[in-house]
């Protein structure tokens, strides 16, 4: 670990301007930041706390729940009108880390945690993500845990989080704040970058810039969500593979779907294709097969998570159909 | 009198641990003290050309950084088979990616891990064999298999030829990887030198051997080197042996002349102290029509560092000699060299790989068979070990597979795989034996009876957190008739009376008979107070007199020990005495035994596997502890589950470097994994391996609980999985 100094400003503002300056990094509960400085993954030069900023609310109002970027994955995971309206959140949450970790983790930080890549994680390796142009040793070597789906030839990291699983798949958008109070909203979805070929470029988050809400729109689909992780220990671990599923249903036709997975993906995986060829059609084992069929395109499996193409649409086909029951 | 013995005494020293007051090697704390750290390599085969620590050494608060270049000589030549020589820091030579090349030593540990990351290395990179399966056909013969003491082959009848002519067989390769041990304390040493003397505070297995190691390495006497270990947070086999970061530890010290303290980080735990070597096992299991074992044939492969490390030889063909009927017996054991470290044991070397191979294939030849797998144990269970040529001390397997398969419900078990259902869940039943070797070193004890009544025990014994201190506490307490909180059992430093390493499950059948010769040593010398006094002892012998609740009881009369201190001019009685090896060990065979019942639950699409409900039933002697006995059994056993299911530490073929060198990718069982374990101890006490007929159980229960749960696994599924860790993408549908 490199020495580091330590700020801890009074405001969003004091916060951004430290912040924007190279060498800088925010931190929120530490739980990642910590351990990839001990790795010298991370070697900030100065870390601003944002322990004294104001964004711990959890506000559930009849259009939105408006998650601010500080509140704990623990206090969103009990909070009772999370787990009425958005149970696919609550689910996630709770099948994330550990309840210490979640106890001192953020939503923000949440999204930003990096990649588990083990290669990424240890400095005696190669790796495109912490050092541009050094190589991705992953792409032939241990990957059974990285992505199917959007990854490069420079790169297949899974982004590690089940929240913006959840969050991706209910339309969540980021409120962000920049240098002199500039404000701006991001869509979850356009949040997270493909690696291409900046693998180092993890999201269109200006140097600075500040988390300071995620919003979650209400919808019915949202009521009836749910969140189904695989993995091979039963608590305590990323998921292999999962799924976040919110339905509309209308009788027993699929009026609108929502579904997002993790394990699969670079970032965050959406799944337009399989929403569209559910919507309109009978909920069902038929439609859920059907759907899943579609989650695996444009797959490029290595060889270790090749398990996971199929894996992925089982896991679909199941979280479909205990969130239809 | 046996009031404790076998009771379910809490730890004596649980307070002391839930309170923070237990100190371990790294919570030592003394004036001056420094910190240092380990520069690695990150190539797994070469030279180093250079060093470059100018920058490094101009940091901060930093003391020295110690290279080959300037590295103390170690007197290597002295070192014997058993101790790690290398890598010390004596050549440039590269045999593994992660070993220490350099030592970072600074006045606080930040400044240390700052500057060590500064410290700039140039190789010459040579050609790496990182992964054991691609070098398969360049196995070696051990050359020193078990201390040199037997041939890594052995072979009775004609295996080969009996497999032939037989009518049921089963012949399968099965695959174990590389695991980490992961004790919750990572190895930490402080080391201070006082001149010539040498004092450690060391997380380590044996303070005798680390002792020993220290004083050859740096040319001084045994008896300038002090080791002190009070506890131990668990070792598993990783603190068994004195592994660089303790010599380099006390070198450390030694160049900057103060104290110095080298913590490991949970990374360098991967790559400093050992492993479970990668084994690959082909075994051949033939029976005849009724299931009578005729041909037994068990190659063992097990992965190697480059043999100028040293050697370890996971010994996997140990229990196929020895577990069952059967004339035709053939083991062999090779190693395959790669530019890995040192493997070492690990909670029970050889039985925990080598019985999932064999009672795997066990149960193959039971489906061969059509045979009910208990069934097929006991029609091959023998009281004679065909192998040493010996009868068993004991042996209740029998008696185990009656009890675990009644506790479990066996019975109502349908042999077709796939046919047993709960809701959506495939369920599968499996079984296997456990063993292990009883185990008995020398061992020594000295006893001190206070005039208040109360007594210090010593012993340069370990407690590794199986129970040391209690349960030798109650052995006191129990032979020389004092409640237990007027015993206080000292051990773990090696000033005291020398005893074994506590590894092979021997510290109970060890250190007791010492324990209780001392024991035995200074109530006679008591009693010899009390009878050379004329006053006390006039007309009586010793066999008059009692030692009960600190008091010598004459016919007729109490004197309180204090008044026979008193009388005898003498503050306090002392006595010690030193114990062999088994009773029994030249006419039997010592062993322990079990039997591990295990369901399994499978998620038929997503294939999630899950152990549902255990049953373990052992013979292992005499418990003397029912509670602490009892951790140890549910403790082998999740370690057990963590072998089946969960662990395996992956290494990057390209680099021969740890991918999962952290306990969130390396997993081991947390507590959703682990069902209610019900644990079963057949009765019985074992006074061939020592007076108490007390067995080692840290190992036996871990055992065969892989092959247990694979043979589920393929009873839920009709999968049969010889590879281990088993996972899911194995058993998807
Ligand atoms: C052993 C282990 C297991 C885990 N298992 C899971 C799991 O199963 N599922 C899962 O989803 N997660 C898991 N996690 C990850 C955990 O959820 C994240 O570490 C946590 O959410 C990060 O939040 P934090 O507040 O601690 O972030 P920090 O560590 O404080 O920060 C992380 C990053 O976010 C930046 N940052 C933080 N807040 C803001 C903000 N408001 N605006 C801009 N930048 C910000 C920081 O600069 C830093 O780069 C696990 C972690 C560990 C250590
Ligand atoms: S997959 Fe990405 S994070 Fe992992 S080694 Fe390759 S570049 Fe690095």
């Amino acid at each position: 670990m490199q020495s580091f100094s330590y700020l801890r400003p009074a405001d969003a503002d004091a916060a951004i301007a430290a912040a924007a300056q190279p060498g800088k990094k925010y931190i929120a509960g530490g739980t990642d930041l910590m351990q990839l400085m001990k790795d010298d993954v991370e070697r900030p030069a100065q870390i601003v706390d944002l322990d004294a900023l104001p964004y711990t609310k959890i506000e559930a109002g009849p259009d939105a729940l408006r998650l601010g970027a500080l509140a704990t994955m623990s206090d969103v995971a009990a909070h009772p009108e999370v787990a009425r309206k958005y149970p696919v959140i609550a689910q996630a949450l709770l099948a994330s880390a550990s309840p210490q970790l979640r106890n001192m983790a953020t939503m923000g930080g949440n999204m930003l945690q990096r990649t588990r890549c083990g290669y990424f994680r240890d400095t005696g390796f190669a790796c495109n993500k912490r050092e541009p142009g050094s190589g991705c040793p992953a792409i032939h070597g241990q990957n059974r845990l990285l992505a199917i789906l959007g990854g490069s030839g420079h790169c297949i990291a899974t982004h590690p989080s089940d929240l913006a699983v959840a969050l991706v798949a209910l339309d969540t958008v980021l409120e962000l704040r920049g240098a002199n109070g500039a404000t701006r909203q991001v869509a979850l979805g356009d949040f997270h970058k493909l690696p291409g070929d900046t693998p180092h470029i993890e999201t269109v988050l200006q140097p600075g810039e500040l988390i300071t809400a995620l919003v979650v729109p209400a919808s019915a689909a949202a009521r009836r969500s749910g969140y189904l992780k695989v993995r091979d220990r039963a608590s305590f671990e990323f998921a292999l593979v999962s799924a976040a599923v919110a339905l509309d249903l209308d009788g027993g036709v699929i009026r609108d779907a929502r579904i997002a997975m993790g394990g699969v993906g670079t970032k965050p995986w959406r799944l337009p294709a399989v929403e569209g060829a559910l919507r309109g059609h009978q909920a069902g084992d038929v439609a859920f097969a059907a759907a899943a069929a579609q989650a695996p395109e444009g797959a490029m499996p290595a060889v270790q998570n090749a398990f996971k193409v199929k894996l992925m649409q089982k896991t679909l086909v199941r979280a479909l159909r205990t969130v239809a029951a | 009198m046996n009031a404790l013995i076998g009771q379910p005494i809490n730890r004596v020293d649980g307070r002391l641990k839930v309170t923070g007051g237990a100190k371990y090697a790294a919570e030592f704390d003394m004036p001056g003290l420094v910190h240092a750290t380990l520069v690695q390599s990150t190539i797994a085969a070469g030279t180093i050309i250079a060093i470059d620590s100018r920058d490094a050494e101009g940091m901060p608060g930093v003391l020295a950084v110690i290279t080959p270049d300037n590295a103390e000589k170690l007197k290597l030549e002295k070192a014997g088979q058993e101790m790690v020589t290398r890598p010390l820091l004596q050549d440039a030579q590269i045999f593994y990616n992660g070993q220490p090349i350099a030592v970072v030593v600074a006045d606080t540990l930040d400044r240390a891990l700052a500057a060590a990351a500064a410290v700039k290395v140039t190789y010459r990179q040579g050609e790496a064999v990182t992964i054991m399966d691609s070098v398969l056909d360049q196995a070696y013969r051990p050359k020193h298999f078990r201390n040199g003491e037997r041939s890594p082959d052995s072979n009775r009848g004609d295996a080969d030829a009996a497999f032939d002519a037989a009518a049921a067989k089963v012949q399968a390769t099965y695959t174990t990887p590389v695991e980490h041990h992961n004790p919750m304390e990572p190895h930490a040493t402080v080391a201070r030198w006082d001149g010539e003397r040498l004092t450690v505070w060391t997380a380590t297995q044996g303070i005798a051997g680390t002792q020993r190691t220290l004083a050859t390495l740096f040319g001084v006497p045994v008896s300038s080197v002090r080791v002190i270990c009070p506890f131990v947070g668990g070792g598993f086999g990783c603190k068994g042996n004195t592994w660089p970061p303790a010599t380099l530890t006390a070198m450390a010290a030694q160049k900057v002349g103060r104290p110095v303290k080298l913590s490991l980080t949970r990374r360098q735990m991967y790559s400093s102290n050992g492993y479970r070597p990668r084994t690959v096992q082909k075994l051949r299991l033939a029976a005849d029509a009724q299931g009578k074992l005729v041909a037994m044939r068990h190659d063992g492969l097990t992965q190697m560092s480059m043999p100028s490390l040293g050697e370890f030889a996971e010994p996997v063909g140990l229990a196929t000699e020895m577990l069952y009927a059967c004339p035709n017996v053939a083991v062999t054991h090779r190693l395959v060299a790669v530019n890995q470290g040192l493997p070492t044991y690990m909670r029970a070397p050889g039985e925990a790989s080598g019985v999932f191979a064999l009672e795997s294939a066990m149960d193959e030849l039971a489906v061969a068979l059509k045979m009910d797998p208990v069934e097929l144990r006991l029609r091959n269970d023998t009281d004679r070990d065909g192998h040493a040529e010996k009868p068993f001390s004991s042996r209740k397997l029998a008696e185990c597979y009656r009890e675990g398969a009644e506790a479990f419900g066996w019975s109502r078990r349908n042999p077709a795989p796939r046919s047993m259902r709960d809701g959506n869940a495939l369920i599968g039943w499996g079984v296997a034996t456990a063993t292990y070797p009883a185990n008995r070193r020398p061992a020594s004890a000295a006893v001190r009876l206070n005039a208040d009544g109360s007594v210090h025990v010593f012993s340069g014994t370990q407690d590794i957190g199986t129970g040391t201190y209690t349960v030798m506490s109650q052995v006191v307490a129990d032979t020389l008739g004092v409640p237990l909180n007027r015993v206080r059992f000292l051990l773990g430093d090696s000033a005291y009376p020398p005893a074994p390493t506590s590894g092979g499950s021997t510290t109970v059948a060890s250190v007791s008979p010492a324990v209780q010769a001392a024991c035995a040593a200074v109530r006679q010398k008591l009693f010899g107070l009390v009878l050379a006094d004329p006053e006390t002892g006039g007309g009586f012998t010793a066999a008059d007199l009692s030692l009960q609740n600190g008091a010598v009881y004459v016919p007729g009369r109490r004197l309180p020990l204090a008044q026979v201190l008193a009388r005898a001019g003498v503050e306090s009685v002392e006595a010690g005495a030193s114990s062999g090896e088994a009773e029994g060990k030249a006419g039997y065979s010592l062993h322990s035994f079990g039997a591990q019942f295990a369901e399994v639950r499978v998620d038929p699409e997503l294939g999630e596997i899950r152990v549902s409900r255990y049953v373990g039933a052992f013979d292992a002697g005499r418990i003397l502890n029912a509670k602490t006995g009892r951790s140890q059994l549910i403790g082998g056993i999740t370690y057990g589950i963590g072998m089946a299911l969960l662990e395996a530490t992956e290494t990057d073929a390209e680099t021969g470097r740890y991918v999962n060198a952290n306990l969130a990718e390396y997993l081991v069982p947390v507590h959703p994994d682990v069902p209610t374990i019900q644990t079963i101890f057949v009765a019985g006490e074992d006074t061939q391996v020592d007076p108490l007929g007390a067995r080692g159980i840290g190992e036996l229960p871990m055992v065969g609980v892989a092959a247990a749960i694979a043979n589920a696994v393929y009873h839920a599924t009709g999968v049969r999985v010889r590879d281990l860790p088993i996972r899911l993408e194995q058993v998807l549908a």
